[in-house]
């Protein structure tokens, strides 16, 4: 990787990072994202905006999130030193609602009336229908009837929170096609309504202004760390649906060239089965929901479904910038099985009391790996970005156990 | 001499400008419910009153359209038909029309997938006469619209009601052909335009392009069709003869179109 390229202000004023990103959308929608596009930038730089964002984050949220020595982890996998950045200890369970937050702000700012936001796992989903209901903005949230059956926990919090949740049956009945349909109503609804994007991706400007709005966490990991051992770690460690939660925690330490910066993508039942939703391992770049970037697709463009346990990686796209951060070399990206996945589940509910999502279970299983590999010296910090209550029934299932 | 690609279209639109007449748009979805379905219905188009044809390709995500046309790609697809299916059945329907213009319309990330330069030779191999990229707005096509100019094809862009007076310039900057007019923010075949606000819609775009107008999007009835042709310069439909086609076949969608030509045709004699 050439250090300046990484060190680069990104993305340009066209949305790109590098050949990533852009802003292909319908033309119906192209004035709404310009006109979100300029919003955003003056929002950003008005001192009362982030001094009301930081409030809410601080009173609501609860942020800052603690850092934790995961010290029975560490042990069992004998080796590095792994932290645990506990973004799962966020009000609604997840990183997800630093970027609600942000956005539904933005939207009170604008004007708008009408929230609607698409969701896979349904953290996203129950995080925007929180933050609308705080601020008294009717919700709709577009969900695939997959994902409807798996994480039910998840759609009945969303009705109590007054949303309305809207099955989607197109195609896999799962993320891409409810954004798809999220897409649509938006295209419908253009005076009145904000579509909250709830990963790193989408037309610009969501990709750069989710990675803002989730940049918190690096900036308090990073400050954490140096606190707590006094210097910077080895590796950051994230799961990659569309990367909202890894980009918030790579981004403050993009400049930090010796601080190893991992994704690690959802590899289902094996990237060689096909079953997987591991769009840097076995995708090209292509044309989807708004940017270029890595994208499950067959010899025609197609898109191809993806498949994970976890219903917030099953998604055959990734954010624009880790297809750039790929492609310099300044990350690097690994995957996790879903059977990775249920047995850290397990471990890290059993050795350290803490009950994640699968997501971060995925996360989990390469920490392992890397913390062997590093050795006792080393020091890794892992987001753990979502708890896994919404996914105790999945468990079960799976556990042949009926609750 | 016959005319091809944008030139074909401009040969058209003053043929038909000539008998003040308004262009009927026929959409159809290529390979909808299978290849050889789908050709018969592309040849009995022109038969049936279509001036210029308005070939889909198909999408796994097409986040423009509604459930008719959603339904109608899926068809396609399932049926195994890819992009250069489509383009080779309307190489067959061209080796027996040369004169009825046609495009294609989809989505970008096949047409990214081939290559645009590849995708604009193929075009103008399969006698293809132009296209319009959904999800492709003008700040990002100047890879296809090099590719298009070099063989002569129309790149054809849309506007919407979205798309007011500050941006209309940077839309029909570089066209060719007709300016599309999506005639109601929303998917396809959902809601019904007003004739009214599509008039002055129509005239503000002609007057900025210097270009013919087509209108579309909503679009259903033979009696709607005549109202939109008196300031349009084309009416498109497609939902409906999509939905014709899939529940009753191929002589229920002819005689839809037949209908609803005749209606665009004798719109301004009979007004
Ligand atoms: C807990 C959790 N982690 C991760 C993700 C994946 O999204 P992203 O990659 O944008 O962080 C989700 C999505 O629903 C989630 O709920």
């Amino acid at each position: 990787m050439s250090t300046s390229e990484a060190k680069r202000i990104w993305p340009d004023a066209k949305g790109r990072f590098g050949a990533f990103g852009g802003r292909f959308v319908a033309e119906t929608l192209m004035p709404l994202v310009l006109e979100l596009e300029g919003a955003w930038d003056e929002a950003q730089r008005d001192p009362q905006f982030t001094a009301q964002m930081d409030e809410y984050l601080r009173d609501y949220v609860g942020r800052p999130s603690a850092i934790y020595f995961a010290e029975r982890l560490s042990e069992h996998f004998g080796g590095a030193k792994i932290w645990l950045k506990r973004d799962e200890l966020n009000h609604t369970g997840s990183h997800k609602i630093n970027n609600c937050l942000g956005q539904v702000l933005l939207a009170k700012r604008m004007g708008k009336t009408r929230i609607i936001a698409e969701t896979g796992a349904g953290q996203h989903g129950v995080a925007t229908a929180t933050v609308a209901a705080r601020f008294g903005l009717p919700c709709v949230v577009f969900m695939g009837a997959t994902d409807i059956e798996r994480q039910k926990p998840n759609v009945f919090r969303m009705k109590m929170l007054g949303a309305e949740v809207v099955p989607v049956t197109s195609g896999t009945g799962t993320l891409k096609d409810a954004m798809n349909d999220a897409l649509r109503d938006w295209v419908t609804n253009v005076d009145e309504t904000f579509y909250v994007i709830g990963t790193v991706a989408g037309p610009h400007p969501y990709p750069h202004m989710v990675r803002e709005f989730q940049s918190v966490i690096g900036r308090e990991a990073r400050a954490q760390i140096l606190e707590r051992e006094g210097r910077l770690p080895d590796a950051c460690v994230a799961c990659i649906g569309g990367g909202s939660n890894a980009m918030g925690l790579f981004h403050a330490f993009v400049p930090d060239e010796n601080v190893r910066l991992i994704g690690v993508e959802a590899a289902g039942k094996g990237i060689k089965t096909g079953q997987h939703a591991a769009s840097l391992a076995g995708g090209e770049p292509g044309v989807l929901h708004g940017n270029r970037t890595y994208l499950l697709q067959d010899d025609d463009g197609q898109i191809i479904d993806a498949h994970s346990i976890s219903a917030g990686l099953d998604y055959p796209g990734i954010g624009p910038e880790h297809a750039y951060l790929h492609d310099i070399g300044r990350a690097e990206y690994v995957s996790a099985t879903d059977e990775e996945a249920l047995e850290m589940f397990q471990l890290c509910t059993k050795l350290e009391g803490i009950i994640p999502a699968l997501e971060p279970a995925h996360a989990l299983a390469r920490v392992g790996d890397l913390a062997r590999e590093l050795g006792p010296q080393g020091l890794i910090v892992m987001n753990m970005c979502g708890r896994g209550d919404k996914d105790v029934f999945a468990i079960a299932n799976h556990l042949g156990v009926k609750i | 001499m016959t005319v091809t690609g944008a030139a074909r279209l401009e040969a058209r639109f003053a043929a038909l400008a000539a008998q003040d007449r308004a262009a009927f748009v026929a959409y159809v979805m290529g390979g909808d419910p299978g290849l050889g379905k789908s050709a018969q219905l592309l040849d009995g188009l022109p038969g049936a009153g279509t001036d210029i044809i308005e070939l889909g390709m198909p999408f796994s995500d097409p986040m423009a359209d509604g459930g008719a046309i959603q339904a109608a790609a899926l068809r396609s697809l399932n049926a195994g038909v890819r992009t250069n299916d489509v383009l080779k059945m309307a190489a067959k329907f061209r080796r027996t029309d040369t004169q009825t213009p046609m495009i294609v319309m989809g989505y970008y990330n096949p047409v990214h997938h081939m290559g645009c330069e590849a995708f604009a030779k193929a075009c103008h191999a399969s006698g293809i006469d132009g296209a319009i990229i959904v999800d492709l707005p003008p700040e990002e096509d100047a890879p296809l619209r090099d590719a298009f100019e070099e063989y002569g094809l129309a790149l054809i862009r849309l506007a919407t009601p979205t798309t007011d007076d500050q941006r209309l310039p940077t839309v029909v900057a570089n066209t060719r052909g007709f300016v599309y007019y999506v005639s109601v923010a929303g998917v396809t075949g959902a809601a019904v335009p007003d004739a009214d606000p599509v008039q002055k819609a129509v005239a503000r775009i002609r007057a900025a392009s210097g270009l013919p107008v087509a209108v579309g999007f909503g679009v259903r009835t033979p009696q709607k069709a005549a109202q939109i042709a008196l300031s349009a310069d084309a009416v498109v439909v497609g939902s409906a003869i999509v939905d014709a086609m899939a529940r009753n076949g191929i002589k229920e969608a002819l005689d839809l179109t037949r209908s609803l030509s005749d209606a665009v045709h004798t719109a301004r004699q009979q007004a």
